[in-house]
């Protein structure tokens, strides 16, 4: 069998010239580069507000926390706002108590509510009313929830930290159900249908298939709940009081935590409560960090692994 | 139920049903226009394993398939082809009860199992599902390791002993040809195979709850010819101990692996323009392919239409 070669193209002349080939000067690519500059200053005016922050109560906050080191973390707050020094201690075992205590609240329920969401209830009636209640919820302002938390529960029980957990897990639960409803909406089908296929319970299913897959994702989701949580201040005015000293049990007393520190030290004229005020702003910040990249990590791992 | 691990198969199959004995051996004898006499080739007739009676299906008011019949028979591989939209797929995922998973979807005639309703009240789709597998269109692991997506089926049905998932790991890889390729890396991730290693392993993990039948809806459309040529040779050999039903859109591969072939086509109602798919021919495939009954199986398979 002969090959036809195509000689309709002559090879004197060249069809396609190293000029054909060379970028073009087009509106399309002049477009590009602008979007490109502007998506460049986007970053630069996020990440300017980030780098101030972090500067400044670094700056201001630092000399405090490291003065004759354990003292910060150790020594009970000054009664007084014109001593000057250390100490906030009971404010960082409130702030993580309250913040744990709210997230066992919270995290079970949320993502309990959000299987049945996502998994059973779907778009039936009853569960578009609890979908929409939890978008409610979310836009509550954390103060209105505080006033609840204390018109049902501290005026009965009186002032402790298990009241302010209670608000801030109020606060976090339309998070963690929001959140956890769309990583679990992003489980593609067929694995679900894998694991029906050898046998495997509906429930058994959602357990061992569904939630483990979607499980970096619910963490991210909890986190920025629990990080959102740990530094509300409003609700916690109503429900927990505030304190100088450790209150180790969550469940009776007053209490106290980061966030109700810095707005009452914050507040008045005397430069070593104002000192501490910044001290406990670069703390808070420190411990919701610590707590991001730690879970960030533990997830990572866990991707990795598959 | 008792969970018999590692078994030799089907005579335990039929005992958690309660009325299983008549209509296995001499299911030849009835009358049965579509589906092409045992006895034609001088082969003893093959016990049946699924009867369909006037299958239909509706996705909510719409009637995807209607008037089903065929037997299929034990031991044998039985191929479903047709064009796109003729219920292929629909009537096999009637025959393990996936379709439950679709909300809208309703099952009208009945579908034996070794004589059983399927769809009777008191047969569970989830005791069905571990002794009828599928294998899926797009291979489908779980983002866990390659081990773990094989013991997943035994660890549902309660196989606990470290040393008796690990047997039944090897020998169901050993199943599916697998084996020598992973068996160094068990415990990495079985996102990280090619897809047709992808494929076999989800045929493993299918053989690992030891099922009687395995469906397969188009095992291959998502692989290349040397990976599809694989999973053909491992059908041949899987006929001895499993009962295999294939779907697939190559007529070719219908003709090499499987032993009898149901051609299915899609109606068109002239008046709503909408598409049922109906059951055309059920005979011994090499029948279907050089001698068909019906002149629209010969104008399919013969590449006129469709």
């Amino acid at each position: 069998m002969s090959v036809v070669v195509d000689t309709a193209v002559s090879s004197d002349a060249a069809v396609v010239t190293l000029a054909d080939l060379a970028p073009r000067r087009s509106w399309r690519n002049t477009k590009s580069s602008l979007m490109s500059a502007l998506m460049g200053l986007a970053f630069l005016i996020v990440f300017v507000p980030i780098v101030t922050l972090v500067f400044t109560v670094v700056s201001k906050g630092a000399g405090i926390v490291f003065a004759d080191f354990p003292a910060w973390f150790t020594d009970r707050i000054p009664v007084r706002g014109r001593e000057v020094g250390p100490g906030m201690g009971p404010a960082i075992i409130g702030t993580l108590l309250i913040t744990f205590t709210a997230s066992v609240l919270a995290i079970p329920l949320g993502i309990l509510g959000a299987v049945y969401l996502n998994e059973y209830g779907k778009a039936s009636r009853w569960a578009q009313i609890v979908r929409f209640m939890s978008s409610v919820m979310t836009g509550v302002p954390s103060i209105v929830m505080g006033l609840f938390v204390y018109v049902v529960f501290t005026l009965r029980f009186g002032l402790s930290g298990f009241g302010g957990a209670l608000a801030l897990a109020c606060l976090m639960l339309p998070v963690v159900i929001r959140s956890t409803e769309e990583m679990l909406r992003l489980v593609p089908d067929h694995l679900r249908e894998a694991s029906y296929a050898l046998g495997t319970s509906k429930s058994r299913t959602i357990a061992t298939v569904v939630l483990p897959a979607a499980f970096p994702g619910i963490v991210s989701g909890c986190l920025l709940a629990i990080a959102r949580a740990a530094g509300e201040t409003a609700p916690l005015f109503f429900t927990i009081g505030i304190v100088t000293e450790t209150n180790p049990n969550v469940f009776s007393g007053p209490n106290t935590a980061l966030p109700a520190q810095i707005y009452s030290n914050a507040f008045t004229i005397f430069d070593g409560a104002k000192e501490r005020a910044w001290g406990a702003a670069l703390t808070l910040i420190a411990i919701t960090f610590f707590f991001t990249v730690t879970a960030r990590v533990v997830t990572a791992r866990i991707q990795k692994k598959r | 139920m008792a969970i018999e691990h590692p078994t030799s198969q089907i005579g335990s199959l039929v005992s958690p049903f309660p009325h299983s004995k008549e209509d296995h051996v001499d299911a030849d004898i009835s009358v049965d226009v579509t589906s092409a006499p045992a006895s034609v080739d001088g082969q003893a007739p093959a016990a049946t394993v699924f009867e369909l009676q006037g299958l239909e299906v509706h996705y909510g008011p719409f009637r995807a398939v209607r008037d089903v019949d065929m037997h299929i028979r034990k031991n044998e591989i039985t191929a479903f082809i047709g064009p796109s939209g003729c219920g292929k797929t629909t009537v096999l995922r009637c025959l393990n009860r996936m379709n439950d998973v679709i909300p809208t979807a309703r099952v009208g005639g009945r579908v034996l199992y070794h004589g059983i309703d399927l769809y009777g009240p008191e047969v569970s789709a989830t005791e069905l599902r571990r002794r009828v597998g599928m294998v899926f269109q797009r291979p489908n692991p779980f983002p866990k390791s390659i081990y773990d997506n094989v013991a997943f089926g035994p660890k549902v049905n309660g196989v606990r002993s470290k040393s008796d998932l690990d047997d039944i790991v090897e020998k169901s890889l050993r199943g599916a040809a697998l084996w020598d390729e992973v068996k160094t890396r068990l415990k990495s991730s079985a996102l990280g195979m090619s897809g047709g290693q992808q494929q076999r392993l989800c045929i493993a993990r299918a053989i690992a709850v030891e099922p009687e039948v395995i469906l397969m809806d188009e095992p291959c459309s998502a692989l290349d010819p040397i990976a599809t040529a694989r999973i053909e040779d491992l059908m041949q050999e899987m006929k001895d101990t499993y009962t295999l039903i294939i779907v697939t859109h190559n007529m070719q591969q219908a003709a090499r692996v499987s032993d009898r072939t149901a051609f299915f086509t899609t109606e068109v109602n002239p008046e709503s323009d909408r598409r049922t798919g109906t059951l055309v021919e059920f005979a011994r495939t090499r029948k279907i392919f050089s001698n068909p009954a019906d002149e629209r199986t010969e104008q399919y398979v013969t590449g006129r239409f469709g």
